[in-house]
């Protein structure tokens, strides 16, 4: 078995032409993830300038109102650029400076990887281009407008299906044509080793906060971790350093779009098998001849016909669990955490406030939930406006 | 079991490509016809993938114009295997690996074998992964070939080793697709792969023109066209055939002259 599993998934399955850089990047991060300078200034820009560590809040409205286990909300949303990806921008950031390397490229779904991106790029003084599905620079034009502020080039894909899938496979493309100075920033716990990894442990932050913020509030771990899956980064921060404690549930919400029965949706978990794609094993959604099937959801940052292999892994192991949320689901509960607690999710963030919702109420109240909200709505009030035949001029 | 060396069995050879199914399968079964009446000495048949990562534009839209008009596996598989009996020339396939992963790997290669594919090139399965489709090969005789790209260097030497039929010599930077100039020092890839290996040497990715042809078969065993007749293809449809073998028919005379 080749370098970087989890159990049978990930791997390297990418054209020979990346293999010398993705082994640079493996051996760089190998030496920098230990290197006390390096974790120094990683450290500092994450609480100086990204405004870490985030808040651990308990809902005590959205508790005392579903009348079940208590439930806390781990605020990723207030982070600098509004979602967790910020933590995975400046660590791969840092680590490209540190390699050398001059021109960050990335792939963004709903743009808040992009915008992390293309933040930290102006931070850091990097060129910068994103690569992102004109379907989603039309549903996300706030964001496209966003990166383009921060001094990024956005480059539409007009390939495929247009959305998430597409702009990962156009930004390879492009990484496989620039190498030299370039890095290519992959967005989520996916990818050819060694990304799957290092943008785990970018993002393991988000778990080890919680745990001492809960130990601190409460004096206990919590009973279920709860987090939105798309290709699984927030949700394998807001997991990993929970795994080896048995008795916290960690739970994986996915984009069911119109239902999983519906072809209509981007429910890897339920409706996927195993395949080889986007440089790894792993579980994907796919037809009987192996083609990659166009998935559906009104998250942007969740439709991805995949999940990173770590993922696929703990699901396997039976160690987390993964379920099925649809897009109704999703904006009501975008609507109903807005008015209950004043905190606009993100419409990914609310695919876990879903699920949440139909969880706490069965489970009683000396029970604690934590819920990650991985970023904010704001980019998403226009959509769901739409959803909701609201004519507004954005 | 046709041995891919045979295409490059006393002269140089020139490996032609084409998406199956694009724009159906009758005019890609006349298409390999014409290829191998008219001086081609070993054909690429892409079974089309719904995201191509390692090809540009041309063959993206190949593969989804085959794709749109109902070409699976199972289709092309019966095409092939009607073909067979009539082309003595080495086929392979090229395609991507989920198409092999998802149809079943030993089922498909096992398939490959039944119907008369001689070998397969997998750009997204590297060395390092080669166990996943070189042990299938092994089993039902077809040969697995290998890439090296300009970003190889001291890799090329383990490549070359443990490769069979051919090495694919990537010529550039990118994705596949017309270059009007190849800049990479193929000379120096072809003598590193020979200090490990007798392995022919074939070069791909942006070569079009009969000029381009000649040069690199000045440094190389072989030369790979794709892109440049998938463009004819999608000009012209299924009235590719005559312009197809025009083109053919120039780049055959450079390359075997």
């Amino acid at each position: 078995m080749s370098k970087g599993r989890f159990g049978i998934h990930g791997g390297q399955y990418i054209p020979e032409t990346l293999m010398n850089a993705v082994n640079d990047l493996e051996k760089a991060y190998e030496y920098y993830k230990n290197d006390e300078q390096f974790n120094r200034e990683l450290t500092e820009l994450y609480n100086e300038y990204a405004g870490r560590p985030s808040l651990l809040y308990y809902a005590e409205k959205m508790t005392k109102d579903l009348g079940g286990a208590k439930i806390y909300l781990k605020r990723e949303d207030l982070n600098h650029t509004g979602s967790h990806k910020v933590n995975n921008a400046l660590g791969q950031a840092l680590l490209a400076k540190k390699m050398g390397k001059t021109r960050l490229i990335a792939e963004t779904g709903a743009g808040q990887h992009g915008v992390a991106t293309a933040t930290v790029a102006a931070l850091m003084g990097m060129e910068c281009e994103i690569y992102m599905g004109k379907v989603d620079c039309e549903r996300q034009a706030l964001n496209v407008y966003r990166m383009e502020l921060l001094g990024a080039k956005v480059h539409p894909v007009t390939s495929g299906t247009m959305t998430l899938k597409d702009a990962v496979n156009e930004t390879f493309r492009e990484w496989v044509s620039r190498i030299d100075d370039t890095h290519y920033v992959l967005g989520s716990v996916m990818g050819p080793h060694p990304f799957p990894t290092i943008v785990r442990d970018f993002q393991a932050v988000i778990s080890r906060e919680i745990k001492s913020q809960i130990l601190e509030k409460e004096g206990r771990l919590p009973d279920a971790v709860i987090a939105c899956v798309g290709g699984g980064s927030n949700a394998i921060g807001a997991f990993y350093n929970f795994i080896e404690d048995k008795g916290v549930r960690l739970i994986g919400c996915e984009a069911a779009g119109l239902g999983v029965d519906n072809p209509k949706n981007a429910a890897t978990m339920a409706n996927g098998r195993l395949g080889i794609f986007h440089g790894m094993k792993s579980y994907f959604c796919q037809d009987e001849f192996g083609q990659i099937a166009p998935v559906y959801s009104i998250s942007a940052g969740l439709d991805y016909p995949g999940i990173g292999p770590e993922h696929a892994y703990l699901k396997d192991s039976g160690r987390a669990e993964y379920v099925p949320v649809t897009d109704e689901e999703a904006v009501n509960a975008f609507e109903y955490l807005s008015r209950t607690e004043g905190i606009i999710p993100a419409i990914e963030s609310s695919h876990a406030v879903a699920y949440a919702m139909k969880l706490a109420p069965a489970m009683p109240n000396d029970k604690i939930i934590v819920i990650n909200i991985s970023g904010r709505g704001d980019k998403d009030v226009a959509a769901i406006a739409r959803y909701r035949g609201v004519d507004i001029h954005d | 079991m046709i041995k891919l060396s045979k295409a490059f069995e006393n002269k140089k050879a020139f490996i032609a490509f084409l998406t199956a199914g694009d724009p159906d399968l009758e005019t890609t079964e006349k298409l390999i016809y014409s290829m191998a009446e008219n001086g081609v000495d070993l054909i690429e048949i892409g079974i089309p993938f719904s995201d191509p990562i390692a090809e540009g534009t041309v063959i993206q839209e190949a593969d989804l114009r085959a794709l749109e008009n109902g070409t699976t596996t199972e289709k092309i598989f019966d095409m092939v295997e009607r073909i067979r009996p009539n082309v003595s020339i080495p086929l392979v396939f090229m395609t991507y690996c989920n198409v092999i992963f998802g149809y079943g790997t030993d089922r498909f290669v096992q398939r490959c074998q039944q119907i008369g594919i001689d070998g397969l090139i997998v750009p997204d399965v590297p060395y390092e992964e080669k166990a996943e489709l070189q042990p299938y090969c092994k089993k039902y005789g077809l040969e697995l070939v290998s890439l090296v790209a300009p970003t190889s260097k001291d890799r090329i030497k383990k490549i070359a080793a443990d490769a069979e039929g051919f090495l694919y010599i990537v010529s550039s930077l990118g994705v596949t697709g017309v270059r009007s100039e190849i800049k990479t020092d193929i000379g120096e890839i072809v003598e590193l792969a020979r200090a490990a290996s007798d392995i022919p040497c074939a070069v791909g990715f942006g070569i079009s023109t009969p000029e381009q042809a000649s040069a690199m078969c000045e440094k190389a065993d072989g030369i790979i066209i794709g892109s440049a007749i998938v463009r004819i293809i999608a000009k012209y449809g299924r009235d590719s055939i005559a312009p197809v073998t025009e083109y053919i028919r120039s780049i055959a005379d450079s390359v075997h002259k």
